[in-house]
């Protein structure tokens, strides 16, 4: 590699002195993005290769790869050197981000280049989430084309501020001015409302070089910078540390008794020993005694430092809090408005529940109201049911608990989020906070004085929520039934939560299309709730076809309140049976949605209760339910008496 | 006016808030330690991150038996004078079969010895991440791998199907079974990592450093003849000659490149005009197309 800085080298005395010059130099991260086959991977290649990059050896291996799989005839195929997985080079695309370095005297480079097929775009934004800058490719031929618009909404939602749209390819259409100034003029009117604060047009060719880092001789009439000039010179940092001090709290550092330290990064702003903090979530003030670092305590701390603070007295910080300036605070809510981009094949759905995970803080957290989705091509608002993947919307989302962030046009860091789902922990969300919704702030938790501890011993016995689920005509209700008549008969107070009548009252208003299946599951999970809470046996009889909604029905009970029971019946044994002749409708095509028929049943993978229905009577399968819960009850008396004192 | 932040700095708070991430969120986390100048950074950043305590989590080595003589004594000097809780693991069924790089080709040994190794420590401990100190301008593979990298309960990593990963905001659920490999240096070069080591003092194996040793050229490499079990070969005679390294693992497998340079800043010079990539010294990514990938997919770091 690297004539260039070798001769750097030896204008320089030494070895350490051309290093501290390295570190006095800016870095920008930007990424490549646009529709596939508009030659990104090409340009990095290019990049890399004309900055003197790229050694020797992995230039013998670009050379063998570019016979075996290349795209350029007898040229050298730029693209297999980012192109770095086996797939992409077989099938001679992108598949996922590829981050490449490299820098020039003026300037260090963190490079993603990301992918142009829709069906990977949520690796585009995984690039995306971390640059300064973003390099839109438009091929000269094409010009505009839906995955340049996502692209570029996509960048804008991040927060990117600068683009570079690089129209590539110019060689050929004859290195044409009219076309340059036609995808141009497209561009800006359509990127006139995404709030880009700089947008670069570039005439350029990667494949041959010309304006990448050499200016072309074949465009007499452009007399902008090379792609490289403007790279090197275009001013993006953001002063993070002059805004207000944000410390979110990741790790609580207790080595012994003497020492509590609050380990983090520092997300904004900075932080000096004395200075006086307030904790976001509850409001303590104290003053910093220590910045602790290895090596010798800190004065001063700036944004983007991890560090360890020591406060000056016993305030409760756990993870996921965030220690503050007093005079600026963020907010502290558990409902908020959000662009969402969902990444994942299972669509948002509202209503259903999923992990929320900002830097540090992690909560449960719904989508109460898909507000709209955004239409990439025109930005048209357009109302949704659900949010497919690679779609973007507008979002009222609720937490189980207050989580504290700052609007994210104010705070990169702060203020976003992404969504985990329960059961396959995929990430299948980012979010980024547009405000917190007002209701949260004003309306709080009313204290009462009657325990839910107090209701229950009044009733004599420990609330439970047995929670029926299996297909239609599995015999939910009539083992629902026959349990509730015994244990009223034994005197216990109970009720029966059953799906065909709840849906009489409380759901009328919802239908069986996956977002009403959750909605309906999560109404009745929160009746339930304020059932046990009353001190109640609660039978929940109830289709609940998703596993994630009866996780949710769990995590919404105490702990060990949440009895799930299988009432498992094959599909063809209920379709036999049909009690009430549906299932002939809906495999007739009458009836749409029907769970089994149309619509999936995810079978439970731990229930508590195992009721497989074949060849036994509901009697047999309520006694193996009291057996159940007997065995429980007991256990807990036993608890309940202090070990036997 | 507040100073600002170096690229070192940078790249030091990144990896300081990665190490923390995994402590605050795992619950049996260990750090790979394969005593190499990765490692050796991988392991001042651990110390740093944590300090005044220790890093909560154990550093595991899995020797193959054919790491430099070196390597082993400075591995358990490390570990006396920081007092880390160092495992080391041998894959016992390599052992008794005696697999090694002469007789069984360098994929076999890599994969029985280092891959196989790997695994078995994993499910031996029930770890449920993994440090690494690999880096994403090694190998074109490695440059699209997440800094919060997946492995199914298999150990499998699966390069078309990584989980986004957005922000600083990382995805450290698994499941029973699963694991995260975490690769705190992902953003780093070989030159900040020479540039690191420079700036923080950080001891290195000596290895590094020229000296007269005794190296045998087999295959268009300088091989360093640790101990006797490297057979000679016909026509092969052991010579004294001024050599260092520029990556370690294991001694029939890395080559030595001939060189003067005995200070750190001399080999930081001398890799500023090198025009080769360090790993060309490793036999094992020359093996075949996409070699790295293959024994990444397979568990390998």
């Amino acid at each position: 590699m690297r004539h260039a800085i070798a001769n750097e080298i030896e204008v320089v005395e030494s070895v350490r002195e051309y290093l501290a010059s390295q570190e006095r130099k800016s870095l920008l991260r930007f990424l490549t993005c646009g529709s596939v086959d508009d030659g990104k991977s090409t340009l990095i290649g290019r990049l890399l290769s004309d900055t003197k990059q790229i050694f020797e050896d992995q230039l013998a291996a670009l050379e063998r790869d570019s016979r075996k799989h290349g795209t350029t005839g007898e040229d050298v195929d730029f693209a297999l050197l980012v192109d770095g997985l086996e797939a992409e080079r077989e099938q001679g695309i992108t598949i996922d981000v590829a981050y490449r370095f490299f820098a020039t005297a003026k300037r260090k480079f963190i490079v993603a280049d990301t992918p142009g097929h829709e069906q990977y775009t949520r690796n585009m934004a995984t690039g995306a989430s971390t640059a300064d800058l973003a390099i839109v490719l438009v091929d000269a031929r094409q010009g505009v084309l839906r995955q340049t618009r996502r692209h570029s909404i996509i960048a804008s939602l991040l927060g990117i501020k600068h683009i570079v749209v690089a129209i590539n390819k110019i060689d050929l259409v004859d290195f044409s001015q009219e076309a340059f100034d036609k995808i141009t003029a497209d561009y800006q009117a359509f990127a006139e409302s995404l709030g880009f604060k700089s947008i670069v047009p570039i005439p350029m060719s990667a494949r041959f070089g010309d304006n990448v880092t050499r200016r072309s001789e074949k465009m007499g009439w452009y007399s902008g910078p090379t792609l490289l000039e403007h790279l090197e010179s275009v001013v993006v940092e953001e002063d993070a540390v002059a805004q207000a001090f944000r410390f979110p709290v990741q790790y609580v550092n207790r080595p012994n008794l003497d020492f509590r330290g609050f380990a983090g990064t520092v997300a904004s702003g900075s932080i000096s020993q004395g200075d006086e903090i307030v904790v976001a979530k509850s409001g303590k003030a104290s003053r910093v005694r220590r910045i602790v670092a290895h090596g010798g305590d800190l004065r001063t701390a700036v944004a983007g430092q991890a560090i360890t603070l020591v406060l000056e007295d016993e305030v409760e910080v756990s993870r996921g809090n965030v220690l503050v300036t007093p005079g600026s605070r963020p907010h502290v809510a558990d409902q908020f408005a959000a662009n969402v981009v969902w990444f994942d094949e299972k669509a948002l759905l509202p209503g259903r529940s999923y992990i929320l995970r900002t830097e540090s803080d992690q909560a449960s957290a719904t989508v109460t109201d898909l507000k709209y989705r955004i239409n990439v091509n025109d930005f048209a608002h357009e109302a949704a049911k659900s949010l497919e993947m690679n779609e973007v919307g507008v979002c009222n989302i609720s937490t189980q608990s207050p989580v504290a962030f700052d609007n994210f046009a104010d705070n990169r860091t702060t203020g976003a989020f992404i969504l985990i789902d329960r059961i396959s922990n995929a990430t299948v969300g980012a979010g980024m906070i547009l405000h917190p919704l007002r209701r949260a702030e004003n309306i709080h938790w009313q204290s009462l004085d009657v325990t839910r501890k107090a209701r229950a011993d009044l009733k004599n016995q420990s609330p439970k929520v047995l929670w029926f689920t299996g297909l239609s005509g599995s015999g939910k209700s009539t083992v629902a039934n026959l349990l509730e008549r015994k244990l009223h008969a034994a005197g216990r107070h109970t009720y029966i939560l059953d799906g065909d009548n709840v849906r009489h009252g409380l759901n009328r208003d919802l239908g069986f299309t996956d977002e009403d299946r959750v909605e309906n599951i999560r109404r009745v999970a929160e009746v339930a709730k304020l059932m046990a809470d009353a001190g109640l046996i609660v039978i929940v009889s109830f289709i609940s076809p998703f596993r994630a909604e009866r996780r949710m029905a769990r995590e919404l009970m105490g702990t060990g309140e949440f009895v799930e029971v299988f009432v498992d019946t094959p599909f063809e044994e209920c379709a036999k049976r049909d009690t009430k002749g549906l299932y002939a409708r809906a495999l007739s095509g009458a009836i749409k949605n029907f769970t089994g028929v149309d619509s999936p049943y995810e079978t439970p993978e731990n229930p508590e209760i195992h009721l497989q229905t074949l060849g036994r009577t509901p009697e047999e399968m309520v006694e193996t339910i009291e057996n159940w819960l007997n065995e429980r009850d007991v256990a807990e008396h036993q608890f309940d008496d202090g070990g036997g004192i | 006016m507040l100073a600002r932040l170096t690229h070192l700095d940078r790249l030091e708070a990144e990896a300081i808030h990665i190490f923390r991430e995994v402590a605050a969120t795992f619950s049996k986390p260990v750090m790979l330690y394969s005593v190499g100048k990765d490692s050796s950074v991988l392991l001042h950043l651990a110390m740093k991150a944590f300090y005044p305590a220790k890093p909560p989590f154990p550093f595991l080595h899995v020797d193959t038996t054919w790491k430099f003589r070196e390597m082993i004594e400075f591995r358990d000097a490390m570990a006396r004078e920081l007092g880390f809780d160092l495992l080391v693991h041998v894959n016992a069924d390599g052992v008794r079969d005696n697999i090694n790089p002469f007789d069984h080709g360098s994929n076999t040994h890599t994969h029985v010895m280092k891959t196989v190794g790997l695994r078995q420590a994993l499910d031996k401990y029930g770890f449920d991440a993994a440090f690494g100190g690999a880096r994403r301008d090694e190998e074109k593979s490695r440059a699209k791998e997440r800094i919060f990298s997946f492995r199914n309960a298999q150990h499998a990593w699966d390069p078309k199907n990584q989980r986004p990963e957005m922000w600083k905001i990382f995805n450290t659920r698994v499941s029973p079974g699963e694991s995260i490999r975490v690769f705190p240096l992902s953003n780093w070069t070989e030159l900040d990592i020479w540039q690191y080591i420079l700036q923080e003092n950080i001891p290195i194996v000596p290895l590094y450093f020229a000296k007269k040793r005794p190296v045998v050229e087999r295959d268009g490499m300088l091989i360093l003849r640790d101990d006797d079990r490297m057979k000679l070969r016909p026509g092969e005679v052991v010579e004294n000659r001024l050599v260092r390294f520029r990556t370690l693992g294991c001694y029939p497998l890395t080559g030595a490149i001939e060189s003067d340079a005995d200070t750190l800043e001399a080999i930081v010079g001398e890799m500023l005009t090198a025009r080769t990539s360090e790993r060309q010294g490793r036999l094992i990514d020359r093996d075949e197309a996409g070699s790295m990938e293959k024994k990444k997919r397979e568990g390998y770091f």
